[in-house]
């Protein structure tokens, strides 16, 4: 049960390599060892979605995904997204325009699964939008704001989000 | 790659920030992966703490075997109730009843139970060790024996003869019996042309945080202290109650709410046996240590609330006016709670009509099932349901147009202050302060295009297709005092710092108390920052709940700002040797009007304000020392703010699906602080009531075991299911208070079940279905159409 292996991954960009127990899952891995705190747990049984992340590109659980399993992986955060919050990506800033944000909790996977959409399909409609947000829940926003923010994203013309960070040289 | 820009008012001095959507400061920390939750922290030493909780609702502790779990390598400490005994003291009473002449009966509760356990999921142990994962392998491995007793698994087996005590103290399991009755209602239901009576149950459910609970505690030996980081609502309440229980005095129990906390939304303004046993732990081990809730521990442990059964009867007159209502009904309190959340309820049913008799009646009764507490709405939606169904079947029994009876008997825009004859939870008389409810629902009919949505309804019906319209409108009372107060000062660096008490869990505190701050001292928004949630920066504070905090909060920091403003002038006068009144304050400066080069910055004004001249050895006499300001504002009662809801929805008779067309919602809460903030709120709230209306579904059997206990079982809506909310405003500001706010972060939630069941009844309406019992799932509306 408290077996324990050698890993080594891509977190942003970033090689990394931990010790962990094979138990151990992804985003325990990403928030206690690698301290990128930015991804939560908000329900531990793959609903939620507060855990995503990517892993080669894909969003996935974070949850439900051992860390073990991401050996040789390029991973990408929520903290991967900006250089910090005053350079806030194009996505980003139309979350703070269209107040898509509440509490937060919920926020950075939200963003990832975004992003992972976007790159696929960079002029996603609003049942798009929606059936990407569909695999997150939010409490306190009702999604509307979120929404609203791809779209205007989609209006604006800017760029999608930044390209998969792992494929930058 | 930029920062959103600021709003244009953001860019002067001359105030108007108040009003203006300003988008939220807190928001760039938190999608960057900045945020600052309990559990991300650094807490370096840690230790993890895990609990062992009871599978019986209702069963004597025997035995609790801890030496299994104390061998585990890497287990630090496993406690029992006999363990903790210098603070094993009966938890104080909460709520005393607001109605004068009624009592609650409060049974004792202890952190961790002595005897007996009383619900599914009380904790019976704390297990901590190095890791979280290692705390859980060692609960497993603590062996509790337990002799099971008879359950109570609702209000109605409570109340049954002969059922299980939850409290043997109290004799029976009645909280709280409380009558409230204004004018003759026996004497209006006698003479009344029409009676009408209808029983309506509501579910039990959670809040659902997407972050759950989670306090970290720290002991210093040498101070005899405690620093407390905790995902709270109420800090303050928090410390009064950990020092209660350690007996020290407030100044050694520190406890912080963290800036960012992911939503709190009822649960996390009450107390909790973990927030005592961490901290003894923490005591007890010399490192910080620190529990975070997982999902399964809020479905079991957190609070919840609003299960309800409502018998409500009306009376009325031929031309459909309200003459009287007798509503009589009783609330499952769970294991522990307060009475918050149904004496609410009680006030919230007659809502913006006019009733002349009224018969209230409220049985509050404990059960063992998990505590309860407010989740958003907190007792009004029930209220809401009741009355708005009621209405609905007045119009169908006088065969008038469900707008029509609404309107003819709403209270006037001209008839306020309205008392209503009731006593609020606050302790004041049930009256509200301002409102305009005709204008609020003629202009939500007018968004829906109400009458074109009825000629549109008569054409699909005569189509054999089932769309149903739903109206609902409500006052709710927000804003509750006691108080909330705020420290402003002007620091080393000529920034306004304030303080507040209560801590946000995503209402945006930062930008609203800042918007306030700067026009109230005069400078610029960015020139403000604002801490919250600190009990060693605010003496005293209440906390984030009944939307209440702009109400309280907002005016403190108005009234602290004009006197720092006075204060900062009166130093300013000093070095620039002019009179305060030629003064006014510019940007990061105070200036002599009409002389552009003569100012001084506030950095300046601040350095001898608060250090006096050169390196602080003189003060020159008469000025004011200390650039800080202090204020509590005390509101004299709740303020009412209203809603008015349209739902049009179809109702598809072989899934049993709906379908919403058009949600319009009419929000009045006085005066708006920020916009933008305002209409998430109630875009929250609406999600938040349309979970309630045609989702969320709590199941406990016979034995008290809650059955749906993950999101699988337990459905919260997404995105797709979220219809586009159209949203207006109407505002009335309040008299009660300097800004003429009322409160917004429940409103949207509360007539959204109604809303829904009156629409989903009015859709079904050609197959004589009675809809009196909420979600609205596809089951339960295959249900009502094969039971018709």
């Amino acid at each position: 049960m408290t077996e324990a292996r050698d890993i080594a991954l891509t977190v942003n960009g970033q090689p990394r390599r931990a010790r962990v127990e094979v138990r151990t899952t992804l985003v325990d891995l990403l928030r206690d060892t690698f301290r990128l705190t930015g991804t939560h747990v908000g329900c531990e049984h793959g609903v939620c979605g507060a855990c995503t992340v990517l892993v080669d590109g894909e969003a996935v659980r974070g949850c439900l995904l051992l860390a073990v399993q991401a050996e040789g992986r390029r991973v990408e955060t929520v903290e991967g997204l900006a250089p910090d919050p005053a350079h806030l990506n194009a996505l980003q800033a139309e979350f703070v325009r269209h107040h898509g944000v509440q509490c937060g909790f919920c926020t950075g996977g939200i963003l990832m699964s975004l992003t992972a959409a976007l790159r696929d399909n960079p002029r996603p409609r609003e049942p798009e939008i929606r059936d990407t947000l569909a695999g997150h829940l939010c409490r306190c926003t009702g999604y509307q704001g979120m929404v609203d923010a791809v779209l205007a994203l989609v209006a604006s013309g800017a760029p999608a989000p930044g390209p998969d960070a792992g494929s930058a040289p | 790659m930029t920062e959103p820009a600021a709003h244009p008012a953001a860019r002067t001095s001359g105030g108007g920030y108040i009003g203006a959507p300003i988008p939220r400061r807190e928001d760039a920390r938190l999608l960057t992966g900045r945020g600052t939750f309990v559990d991300d922290l650094e807490m370096p030493g840690v230790a993890h703490a895990a609990m062992v909780r009871s599978p019986h609702a209702h069963a004597r502790v025997r035995r609790i075997g801890t030496a299994a779990a104390l061998a585990l390598p890497g287990v630090l400490a496993v406690v029992t109730a006999a363990d903790i005994a210098d603070i094993q003291k009966p938890w104080p009473a909460r709520m005393p009843s607001p109605v004068p002449g009624t009592l609650v009966r409060h049974g004792a509760r202890h952190t961790l139970p002595p005897d007996k356990v009383r619900h599914a999921g009380e904790v019976v142990a704390a297990v901590v060790a190095e890791s979280r994962a290692l705390a859980e392998d060692a609960c497993d491995l603590v062996t509790v024996d337990y002799d099971v007793l008879p359950v109570v698994a609702s209000p109605a087996a409570a109340l049954a003869p002969g059922a299980a005590l939850v409290y043997e103290e109290l004799g029976d399991n009645i909280a709280a019996h409380i009558v409230q009755r204004v004018g003759q209602p026996e004497r209006a239901f006698a003479a009344a042309d029409h009676t009408l009576r209808e029983t309506f149950r509501v579910m039990r459910g959670g809040s659902h945080s997407m972050e759950g609970r989670g306090v970290v505690a720290r002991y210093d030996q040498a101070l005899d202290a405690f620093t407390v980081w905790d995902a709270t609502q109420a800090p303050h309440a928090i410390r009064a109650m950990l020092a209660y229980l350690f007996d020290l005095p407030d100044h050694r129990v520190r406890v912080i709410a963290p800036p960012d906390i992911g939503g709190g939304l009822g649960p996390k303004a009450s107390f909790y046996p973990e927030e005592a046993l961490v901290c003894w732990l923490a005591r007890r081990l010399r490192r910080p240590v620190k529990w975070i809730e997982d999902r399964l521990e809020h479905f079991v442990s957190a609070g919840q609330e609003r299960e309800q059964v409502h018998t409500v009867e009306i009376a009325f007159s031929r031309d459909g006016t309200l003459l009287a209502l007798r509503d009589v009904f009783t609330h499952d309190i769970g294991m522990y709670g307060a009475l918050v959340a149904p004496v609410i309820t009680a006030c919230t049913v007659p809502g913006p009509y006019r009733i002349p008799n009224i018969h209230s009646e409220l049985r509050a009764v404990y059960t063992n099932l998990p505590p309860t507490s407010a989740v958003r709405g907190a007792g009004r939606p029930q209220g809401v349901l009741v009355m708005e169904r009621m209405m609905d079947r007045m119009a169908e029994a006088l065969g008038l147009d469900a707008a029509e009876v609404r309107t003819r008997n709403l209270i006037p825009a001209d008839a306020f202050p309205y008392p209503v004859g009731l006593w609020f939870r606050d302790g004041a008389p049930l009256t509200y302060d301002s409102g305009n409810y005709p204008e609020l629902l003629r202009q939500a009919l007018a968004r829906a295009d109400y009458a074109q949505a009825r000629r549109e309804q008569a054409g699909l019906r005569a189509q054999g297709r089932y769309r149903g319209i739903g109206v609902a409108i409500c006052v709710e009372g927000v804003g509750l005092g006691p108080f909330e107060g705020a420290i402003l000062r002007l620091d080393r660096r000529g920034r306004v710092v304030v303080t507040s008490g209560a801590p946000p869990q995503g209402q945006g505190y930062q930008t609203t108390f800042a918007q306030i701050a700067a026009d109230a001292v005069g400078v610029r928004y960015e020139d403000v920052d604002v801490v919250t949630g600190d009990t060693d920066a605010i003496p005293y504070g209440v906390g984030s709940f009944a939307s209440r905090v702009t109400a309280n909060a907002g005016p403190a920091i108005l009234e602290a700002g004009g006197v720092l403003r006075e204060k900062i002038l009166a130093v300013a006068a000093h070095l620039l040797e002019a009179a305060p009144a030629d003064l006014e304050i510019v940007g990061a400066a105070v200036r002599v009007r009409g002389l552009p080069d003569r100012g001084v910055p506030l950095a300046q004004v601040a350095h001898l304000g608060n250090a006096g001249v050169a390196f602080g050895m003189i003060m020159p006499g008469g000025l004011p020392v200390g650039l800080e300001a202090s204020a509590y504002f005390t509101p004299s009662q709740a303020g009412y703010s209203a809603s008015a809801h349209v739902c049009i929805l179809d109702v598809d008779p072989d899934t049993g699906e709906v379908a919403i067309v058009r949600y319009v919602v009419g929000h009045d809460c006085g005066n708006v602080i920020n916009p933008l903030i305002v209409e998430g709120q109630i875009l929250g709230g609406v999600a938040h009531g349309l979970s309630n209306a045609l989702y969320e579904e709590a199941f406990y059997d016979e034995e008290g075991q809650n059955l749906a206990r993950s999101f699988l079982d337990y459905p919260l809506p997404s995105a797709r299911e979220m219809p586009r909310v159209e949203m207006f405003h109407l505002t009335t500001p309040s008299p009660i208070n300097p800004l003429g706010v009322k409160g917004a972060g429940e409103a949207g939630t509360l007539p959204v079940p109604a809303a829904v069941a009156g629409a989903v009844e009015d859709a079904l309406r050609p197959l004589g279905v009675r809809v009196t019992r909420l979600p609205l799932n596809p089951a339960r509306i295959s249900d009502l159409i094969h039971g018709a």
